[in-house]
């Protein structure tokens, strides 16, 4: 599409993100975070079918602190990308897809998934 | 596709600075895109120092002010300064809105004056919007009816049939859903973005139209419709306070409910 040299209008930018927005792009990247991840689990899979030896190097290597924190934030991937493709399933259906009902869903969400991360969490412990 | 960063003929430069004359106590900043197509040179931010003390109320009273007693060089669209043109959409502190409701007010601090997103743009604050009305015309925006009319009166409808109508009817096609939509930043040439569907669902739903299975045939494309992922940008900005973004979900149920 020609458009004559014009310069383009800044979008992303200047634009002051919504809550709903702001939960749109979170569901696409802890999808792409939650992708990476699967790395992750067949490495454990890998090394659990190799022997003690390297399923020791695996352990210690996701018990430390950096593996630690990078379970901690899949997990919280997990449960925001569940919790938020729920409320996808709900708006499919035609239902909350109002201003303020969007916005109440969108705290929904976000504190659904602190507290679901941190049971499972705790649950672990 | 994604293109995040702006083209490099387009990114903003420092501009000028006018300054308001000495004696005014309500002083606002306004910092307003300009480009001037003459010129050859990048778009610009220029700000204004306005004395709220002797300028209307609303953004598009300051933008006339700094037009009239300013800078005459300012374009920007404007008609009605009621609401129901549509014609001074723009973006207006981080929202698209239209500048003739939008209280100067209800802004914190500088005021921050941009054309509506992601549009080629002609000058300052006038975006090309004719992508926007061809995406309007492919929906076909008219009756589409088999049956003859009734010989002795009109198409009538019931009181709920109408009111079915009512929301999507209101739309004054302004472009602001339509480019507050990062889908619609990405792929407005393919997806038809908020407004286009809006007003293609108003004519779904009346019962007067007998095209509805072709209105839907056109519609079912994994662009035309199914960019819209529900960011729900396009409800949460429109100045008229319709909702765009459930039209949308309602189509995509119609979609699914002919299916099975």
């Amino acid at each position: 599409m020609s458009n004559h040299g014009r310069p383009l209008s800044p979008h992303i930018s200047i634009y002051r993100w919504p809550i709903t927005m702001v939960l749109s792009i979170l569901h696409r990247a802890t999808g792409i975070a939650m992708s990476v991840g699967l790395i992750v689990f067949v490495a454990w899979l890998f090394d659990a079918a190799s022997g003690p030896e390297s399923y020791a190097v695996f352990q210690s290597v996701m018990g430390s602190l950096t593996g630690k924190l990078l379970l901690i934030a899949w997990s919280f991937a997990f449960f925001y990308h569940l919790s938020n493709g729920v409320r996808h399933l709900v708006w499919d259906t035609g239902r909350g897809m109002e201003k303020d009902e969007a916005n109440r869903s969108s705290w929904l969400v976000l504190v659904g998934t602190l507290v679901l991360t941190a049971v499972f969490w705790w649950a672990a412990a | 596709m994604a293109e995040f960063r702006l083209p490099k003929n387009s990114r903003i430069k420092k501009g000028k600075h006018f300054a308001v004359a000495n004696g005014a106590s309500n002083v606002r900043r306004f910092a307003v895109y300009r480009y001037d197509p003459s010129s050859g040179e990048n778009p610009r931010l220029d700000t204004y120092e306005v004395d709220l003390d002797s300028c209307g109320p609303m953004v598009l009273d300051a933008l006339i002010k700094i037009k009239n007693e300013i800078d005459p060089t300012l374009t920007f669209r404007r008609s009605c300064r009621e609401g129901i043109c549509g014609s001074c959409a723009m973006n207006i502190d981080g929202g698209n809105t239209l500048a003739c409701t939008r209280s100067i007010d209800s802004v914190k601090g500088d005021v921050k004056i941009y054309p509506l997103p992601h549009l080629p743009i002609v000058k300052d604050l006038v975006g090309d919007l004719t992508n926007f009305y061809a995406q309007y015309a492919s929906i076909k925006p008219w009756l589409q009816s088999r049956t003859p009319p009734p010989p002795d009166q009109e198409r009538l409808q019931s009181k709920e049939d109408q009111e079915l109508i009512d929301e999507p009817s209101a739309c004054i096609l302004c472009a602001c859903c339509s480019t507050s939509c990062p889908s619609y930043w990405w792929n407005s040439d393919r997806y038809l973005g908020p407004a286009a569907l809006l007003a293609a669902y108003r004519w779904l739903v009346d019962s007067r139209d007998d095209a509805t299975g072709e209105r839907l045939d056109e519609l079912e494309d994994p662009f035309r419709l199914y960019r819209c992922h529900t960011i729900m940008n396009c409800t949460q900005t429109c100045p008229k306070d319709l909702n765009p973004a459930k039209a949308i979900a309602e189509t995509k149920k119609m979609l699914a409910e002919r299916k099975y």
